[in-house]
C-alpha cells in the first residue's frame, strides 16, 4: 500500500479500525499519494484523506458503476493490460441477456427459487472444439447447487471452473459480444447525474474522484482499494467487491505493487479461518464441501472443482484432495477406497450461522459449541440469536470472560421483557475459560495472508486451556468411548488420524499440528520429509498435506511462520518476516507487473519481470508464475492445467488465465455488479423495476419483519437510515474489549451519530439520550450531535444517516454494558457469502430513553402495525412495476434515451 | 541534580535553560519518582516474540514475562507490518491477560438453573464428549429426504474461529467433519 499513487478507501474506517495498518496508507500519503475516503460518515481515516466522500449506505455499485462507465466511455483504460491480461477481448455466447434489457435481471433467472442458471452467461466455444468438448459433470444442474455451497466465498481466492480455455477473442474489442462491449453497454447508464441522485454525491465530486483513479493508474502509476466490512455486509455485497476488481482490472491495477484490492479483514485471523474454514461450505484450501447427489463419488467431487482441460492450477484438485484425505484419516485411506471420501458428510443446502439459529428454534439443534465469540450480541438479529440459545439442549461456551452468550439465560434482555423465564429456559450451559494469545503457540493468519508464529510466554492460569487441548481432549474422549464400536457411522472418528505430541502440561505441540498441515511425503525416498510445495502433492496417496496452500509453512523442516528478520535486515517485501501462502507470495498474481513480453511495466513500477538470459522469471517477490514459462509461450490446443498457462496469462488460477472483467461462472447473482436498493430503503431503485437484488437470500418469518421501502405505503414510519461501525477502542462484541478497563474507560457507552440538522429535526440533544426503532427491535443510545454526518440530498430530497457502533451488550459482567445495535437488524443475506446486511437499514428515532419491561414490545409492535408490515414485507423476489410508476419512468426517458445523455455528460466531464 | 531541586536553582524554568531542554519534555520535567522507578521491561525474565490477538493488521508484540506472569505487552519494533506500534487495544492486551475478571474456573448451569455452579474441567469435559455422542445418536441422518446418502448430523453446531489459531480451527474442522457435524460456521461469515 506504501507504494500506491492513489488510494481509495471505500466501505472501511481504516484509520480506526486497522489503526496501525493505517500507517501505510499515511507512509503513501507522505511519498505523494493521493488519498481519497468514500464513506457515509466523516471519520479519522477522512481527516487524514484529501477528499472525504459522503455517500449513500449501499450504494457502491452506482457509484463504481459510473466510474466503469467514465473510464469506458472516455478510453480511460489500460488498454495493453486490458486486452492482453483480462476476458476483455473474450466473446459471451448468443444468450447472454443483461439486467439492462431484462429490468433488472440477468438470463437464466428462475422467480420461483430465486436463483439463476447460468448456462447463458457462458463464453462462447470455438466452433471448431465444439462437441469434443469436455463438460464438468452436472452442469446443467439447476444453479441452486452453487448456491448451497456459498459459492462466492468457496470460489473467493480462485475461478470457477470452466469447461475448457478454448475461447473466442476478438483483441479489437468491437464485436458487440466482446465482454468489452457487453461491460460498456451495461454500465451505460450510470452517469455522474444518477451518482448524484443516487449515492448523494455532487458531480464535481464524482469527477474529483474519477480524475484521481485515471490519473494515477497505467504504467507509471498504481492505485489501491480497500475495503472492509462496509463492502460485504450488503445483500450485494460480494458484487461491490467484483466491481472494484472490474475498476481495477480496468485501469490495470491488479497484480503490481501498490495497486490491488486490500480486504481489510476483521480479524486476528479470520483469514486463516477461511483458508482453514469453520465454515460449513468448504473445506481447507477453499476445497468444497460434498454436496449430496452430486459428489456422491471422489470422481464426481473432483470433476466439478475443475476440468482437466481448463488451465491453471485448480486441475491439480485431485492431488489436494487426496493429501488432505491422508493427513486425516491416514491409513484408513487407500486409492481403492477413494481415500475415504465416503467418510466426509454431505451438504444439501445452505447450512450458514443464520439458518442453524432458526434450526435452533424449531428445535432442531440439541448442542452448540461457541468459541471466543458472541452472538448474542454480535450476530445480526441479536434477539433471535439469544431466543435461539433457549432451544438448545446444551450448549458449550469457551472465552477468556463471562460473555453475554454464557449468561443469556439469567442476563438477556428477553427476561427484563418478560418474554422468557430463567427456570423456563432448558438449556444446560458449560462455560469453559479460554486461553489467550500468549497462553499458547500458533499462527494467525493476518490479512495480506502471511502467517505469524506467536510464541508461548506463560501457561493459561487455573482452569483455563487452549482450543488445541480442549478439542483434542474431546475428541480423544469421544474415540475412547466409541473404541471397539462396530457401527459403520463411528468408523470415521476412530479412523481418524489423532495423535498429536503433548508436553508435560499435556498440551498439545502446535507445531505438529502446522507439520500436519503442510503435508508430507508418505512413501519412496523421502517417505516422513516434509513437503516444500504444493506442486509435491500427488493423487495417488504418497503424500499427505492438511491444506494445501499452506504447504511450504514447513519446507525443510523449518517452520516458517516463525521467521523473524528484523525489518531493518531485509527489503521492504520483507519476505522473512513470517510466511506469505502460496509459497511466501506477497503479491498474488503477480506476472501482470510485467508487460505480455514479460518486460516490467516502467521502472517505477518494477517488481517481477523475466530474465531472458536466464530463462526465468525473477524480481522481488516469488513470482506467482510456473517460473520458466517463456513469455511467448504458447499451449497446444490440448493442454490442460498449469501446462496450458500461455506466457502472458497472469492470472494463473482463473480457468482462462484471464482477470474476470465479466464472471461466466462463480457469481449466483449475475456475471456483472448492478445496482439494487438495500432490503429496506427509503428510496425507489432508479435503474429497474427490480428494487432488491433477486438473488438475495430472504427468511419470511414473523419475527423477521421488514419497513416498507420507497414509495410503498408505511415507509414513512422508519425514515432514517442508520448503519452500524466499530470503534478503534473496541472489538467485535466486547468480549476482548468491554470487560478490560483501559478500553472501557475509553469508549464507555453506546451512542448514535446524528447531523445536528437531525438533531434538530426529531430534537434530540447532545449527551441526552435517544430511542433507535426498527422493524425488529429499540435501543437506546446516548446522542452524538456532529457533522461527521451529514444530510444528503437523494433525488432532491433530504435524507438523514445514522451511525451505530455494535460493540454493546447486556449482561451483568463487563465493565461496560448497553443496547446491542444488532438488536435493531433483521436477517437478509448475499447470495454468494451468506453475509447478512448489517450495513443499511431503516429506523426511526425520537428523544428519551426507551420503554423498559413489556412495554419496550409494545412500543415495536406499534409501529410495525403503523408502517402495515407483515411477513411478507420486501421478501418478495421478483418486483413488478406499479403502473403509475411505469408511466413516470417512461415519462422520465426510456433506459436508451438515459444512456445517450450519459455519454455527452461524461465529455463535459472530461474536458 | 536532585540537590537543586530543593532550592531556586531547581527551578523548571532554569532547570529547561540548563539544560537544553527548551521545550521542557525531558530531563527539566523529570522527577525524583520518575528517575527512580524501572521499566518493568527492564527487570523481565524473558521476553516472548507475539502477534496482536485483535484485528487482522497482525502487528508483532513483544511480551514480557516476569515470575512467570505477563507484566506488559509492547510493540515490536522488528516487524514489518507495525514497526513497533500498537494501537489502544494492542496496548491493552496485558490487560486481557490479567484481566481481573478474566474467569479461570469451569462453570455449569443445570437446565433450569438460576446459578452458575462449580464443576471440575475433566467431568465437564467427559460430560460434554457424552453429550456430543448422544445428540449425534438423537440426531444422526444416514440418509436425507430423497434418499441420498448424507452420514451426517443435524444436531450439533458450532460457532467461532476467527481469533483462533489456526492450528485450532484445524483440529476443530477436522473432528466435527469426522463426527459428521456440518453446521460449523465462524465470525468470517459474519
Ligand atoms: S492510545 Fe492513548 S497513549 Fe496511545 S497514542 Fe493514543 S492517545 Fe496516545
Ligand atoms: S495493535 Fe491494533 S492495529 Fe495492530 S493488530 Fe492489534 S488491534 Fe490491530
Amino acid at each position: 500500500m506504501a507504494n500506491a499513487d492513489c488510494v481509495v478507501i471505500q466501505g472501511s474506517n481504516m484509520a480506526e479500525c486497522h489503526p496501525v495498518g493505517f500507517q501505510w496508507v499515511s507512509e503513501a500519503k507522505a511519498r505523494g499519494a493521493r488519498v481519497i475516503h468514500i464513506d457515509p460518515r466523516f471519520t479519522r481515516t477522512s481527516a487524514i484523506a484529501d477528499t472525504h466522500v459522503p455517500v449513500r449506505a449501499g450504494t457502491d455499485v452506482v457509484l463504481l458503476g459510473a466510474i466503469i462507465n467514465h473510464v469506458l466511455s472516455n478510453d480511460l483504460y489500460f488498454h495493453d493490460y486490458v486486452v492482453a491480461y483480462t476476458n476483455a477481448a473474450t466473446l459471451v455466447n448468443e444468450d447472454f441477456v443483461d439486467t439492462e434489457d431484462l429490468d433488472g435481471v440477468f438470463s437464466g433467472y428462475d422467480p420461483r427459487t430465486g436463483t439463476y442458471d447460468n448456462a447463458s452467461w457462458a463464453y462462447e466455444a470455438r466452433a471448431d472444439t465444439d462437441g469434443e468438448i469436455q463438460e464438468p459433470a452436472g452442469d446443467d444442474e439447476p444453479e441452486s447447487r452453487t448456491r448451497a455451497r456459498a459459492a462466492g466465498q468457496e470460489l473467493g481466492s480462485y475461478g470457477a471452473p470452466l469447461e475448457h480455455a478454448r475461447v473466442v477473442r476478438d483483441e479489437t474489442l468491437q464485436h458487440p459480444r466482446t465482454v468489452f462491449q457487453i461491460l460498456k453497454r451495461h454500465y451505460r447508464r450510470y452517469t455522474p447525474q444518477m451518482v448524484r441522485d443516487v449515492c448523494g454525491i455532487p458531480e464535481e465530486q464524482f469527477y474529483e474522484v474519477a480524475r484521481a483513479i485515471t490519473d494515477n493508474s497505467g504504467r507509471e502509476r498504481t492505485t489501491c482499494f480497500a475495503y472492509a466490512l462496509g463492502w460485504t455486509q450488503h445483500s450485494l455485497g460480494a458484487q461491490f467487491i467484483r466491481a472494484a476488481a472490474i475498476l481495477q482490472l480496468l485501469m490495470g491495477n491488479m497484480g503490481r505493487p501498490g495497486g490491488g484490492i486490500m480486504a481489510l479483514r476483521g480479524h486476528a485471523s479470520i483469514q486463516g479461518s477461511t483458508d482453514i474454514p469453520t465454515l460449513f461450505n468448504l473445506l481447507p484450501g477453499y476445497l468444497p464441501m460434498p454436496v449430496a447427489g452430486e459428489h456422491d463419488t471422489l470422481e464426481d467431487y473432483l470433476s466439478q472443482i475443475a476440468s482437466p482441460l481448463q488451465k491453471g492450477f485448480w486441475t491439480e484438485s485431485p492431488a489436494y484432495t487426496a493429501s488432505l484425505l491422508k493427513a486425516w484419516f491416514g491409513d484408513a485411506a487407500t486409492p481403492d477406497n477413494d481415500f475415504c471420501f465416503d467418510y466426509l458428510p454431505r451438504l444439501t443446502g445452505a447450512h450458514g450461522t443464520y439458518q442453524t439459529t432458526m434450526a435452533m428454534l424449531d428445535g432442531e439443534v440439541e448442542g452448540y459449541f461457541v468459541v471466543g465469540q458472541n452472538p448474542a450480541v454480535g450476530s445480526a438479529h441479536a434477539r433471535m440469536q439469544r431466543l435461539a440459545l433457549g432451544h438448545l439442549k446444551w450448549l458449550v461456551v469457551r472465552d477468556l470472560q463471562l460473555i453475554e452468550t454464557a449468561t443469556f439465560w439469567k442476563d438477556s434482555p428477553e427476561i427484563a421483557t418478560g418474554e422468557v423465564r430463567t427456570e423456563d429456559i432448558q438449556t444446560e450451559v458449560f462455560f469453559l475459560p479460554a486461553a489467550t494469545h500468549v497462553e499458547k503457540s500458533g499462527t494467525f493468519t493476518q490479512t495480506q495472508r502471511m502467517l505469524q508464529w506467536r510464541h508461548q510466554a506463560v501457561r493459561p492460569p487455573g482452569e483455563a486451556q487452549s482450543e488445541l487441548d480442549f478439542f483434542y481432549e474431546l475428541g480423544r474422549r469421544m474415540r475412547d468411548k466409541l473404541a471397539g464400536s462396530t457401527d459403520e457411522r463411528d468408523r470415521p472418528l476412530l479412523d481418524l488420524t489423532w495423535d498429536y505430541p503433548q508436553d508435560e502440561h499435556g498440551e498439545v505441540d502446535g507445531e505438529a499440528v502446522l507439520r500436519e498441515i503442510n503435508g508430507s511425503h508418505l512413501t519412496g525416498e523421502k517417505a516422513g520429509e516434509l513437503l516444500s510445495s504444493f506442486t509435491q502433492m500427488r493423487a495417488d496417496g504418497s503424500t499427505s498435506g492438511g491444506c494445501w496452500i499452506y504447504t511450504g509453512v514447513f519446507a525443510g523442516g523449518v517452520n516458517r511462520s516463525a521467521n523473524r528478520v528484523p525489518r531493518h535486515e531485509q527489503d521492504e517485501v520483507a519476505a522473512q518476516w513470517g510466511w506469505a501462502w502460496p509459497m511466501n507470495r506477497r503479491i498474488l498474481y503477480n506476472r501482470a507487473s510485467a508487460d505480455p513480453q514479460g518486460r516490467p511495466w516502467s521502472e517505477r513500477k518494477k517488481y517481477v519481470w523475466w530474465d531472458e538470459e536466464a530463462g526465468r522469471w525473477v524480481g522481488k517477490d516469488v513470482p506467482d508464475f510456473p517460473v520458466d514459462r517463456d513469455p511467448s509461450f504458447r499451449p497446444a490446443p490440448d493442454d490442460g492445467g498449469p501446462a496450458a498457462l500461455a506466457g502472458d496469462d497472469p492470472f494463473i488460477m482463473q480457468a482462462d488465465g484471464k482477470g474476470w472483467l465479466f464472471a461466466p461462472k462463480g457469481m449466483v447473482d449475475g456475471p456483472l455488479p448492478t445496482h439494487y436498493e438495500a432490503q429496506e430503503s427509503p428510496v425507489d431503485n432508479p435503474l429497474y423495476a427490480q428494487q432488491r437484488n433477486p438473488s438475495r437470500l430472504i427468511f419470511p418469518r414473523k419475527d423477521n419483519l421488514w419497513s416498507p421501502s420507497g414509495e410503498e405505503p408505511g415507509s414513512d414510519v422508519y425514515p432514517y437510515v442508520f448503519t452500524t461501525y466499530r470503534l478503534t477502542e473496541h472489538h467485535t462484541a466486547g468480549g476482548m474489549s468491554r470487560w478490560l478497563p483501559y478500553l472501557s474507560e475509553l469508549q464507555p457507552e453506546m451512542f448514535c451519530e446524528v447531523s445536528p440538522e437531525l438533531a434538530q429535526e426529531v430534537g434530540l440533544e447532545n449527551g441526552g439520550w435517544a430511542t433507535i426503532i426498527s422493524a425488529r427491535s429499540a435501543i437506546e443510545a446516548r446522542v452524538l450531535v456532529t457533522d461527521r454526518v451529514r444530510p444528503l440530498t437523494i433525488a432532491g430530497r433530504t435524507l438523514h444517516q445514522i451511525g451505530l457502533p455494535y460493540h454493546w451488550g447486556i449482561g451483568r459482567d463487563a465493565v461496560v454494558e448497553g443496547d446491542s445495535a444488532n438488536d435493531l437488524l433483521g436477517v437478509v443475506l448475499d447470495p454468494n457469502v451468506h453475509i447478512q446486511e448489517s450495513k443499511v437499514a431503516s429506523c426511526d428515532i425520537r428523544p428519551g430513553r426507551r420503554p423498559r419491561g413489556e412495554e419496550l414490545l409494545r412500543l415495536v409492535s406499534e409501529y410495525q402495525s403503523r408502517a402495515g408490515t407483515t411477513a411478507a414485507t420486501a421478501h418478495e423476489r421478483v418486483d413488478e412495476v406499479p403502473p403509475e410508476m411505469a408511466r413516470r419512468r417512461a415519462a422520465a426517458g426510456a433506459p436508451g434515451e438515459t444512456g445517450s445523455t450519459s455519454a455527452t455528460a461524461d465529455t463535459e466531464g472530461t474536458g | 541534580m536532585a540537590r537543586k531541586d530543593s532550592t531556586f536553582l531547581g527551578w523548571p524554568v532554569l532547570r529547561q535553560l540548563a539544560t537544553g531542554d527548551l521545550l521542557g519534555r525531558g530531563a527539566s520535567v523529570t522527577s525524583r519518582r520518575t528517575r527512580e522507578v524501572t521499566p518493568r521491561t527492564s527487570t523481565s525474565d524473558r521476553v516472548v516474540q507475539s502477534v496482536c490477538p485483535y484485528c487482522a493488521v497482525g502487528c508483532g508484540q513483544k511480551v514480557f514475562v516476569k515470575d512467570e506472569k505477563v507484566v506488559q505487552i509492547e510493540g515490536d519494533p522488528d516487524s514489518p507490518v507495525s514497526r513497533g506500534r500498537l494501537c489502544p487495544k494492542g496496548a491493552a492486551s496485558e490487560q486481557l491477560v490479567n484481566s481481573p475478571s478474566r474467569q479461570t474456573h469451569v462453570l455449569y448451569r443445570p437446565p433450569g438453573g438460576t446459578q452458575w455452579q462449580r464443576l471440575d474441567r475433566d467431568t465437564a469435559i467427559d460430560m460434554i464428549a457424552e453429550r456430543y455422542l448422544e445428540s449425534r445418536r438423537n440426531t444422526w441422518q444416514e440418509l436425507d429426504s430423497k434418499g441420498r446418502r448424507v452420514r451426517r448430523t443435524m444436531g450439533i453446531a458450532s460457532l467461532g474461529g476467527a481469533t483462533l489459531d489456526n492450528e485450532e480451527n484445524y483440529l476443530m474442522k477436522k473432528l466435527y467433519t469426522a463426527s459428521g457435524a456440518i453446521q460449523i460456521e465462524n465470525q468470517a461469515r459474519i
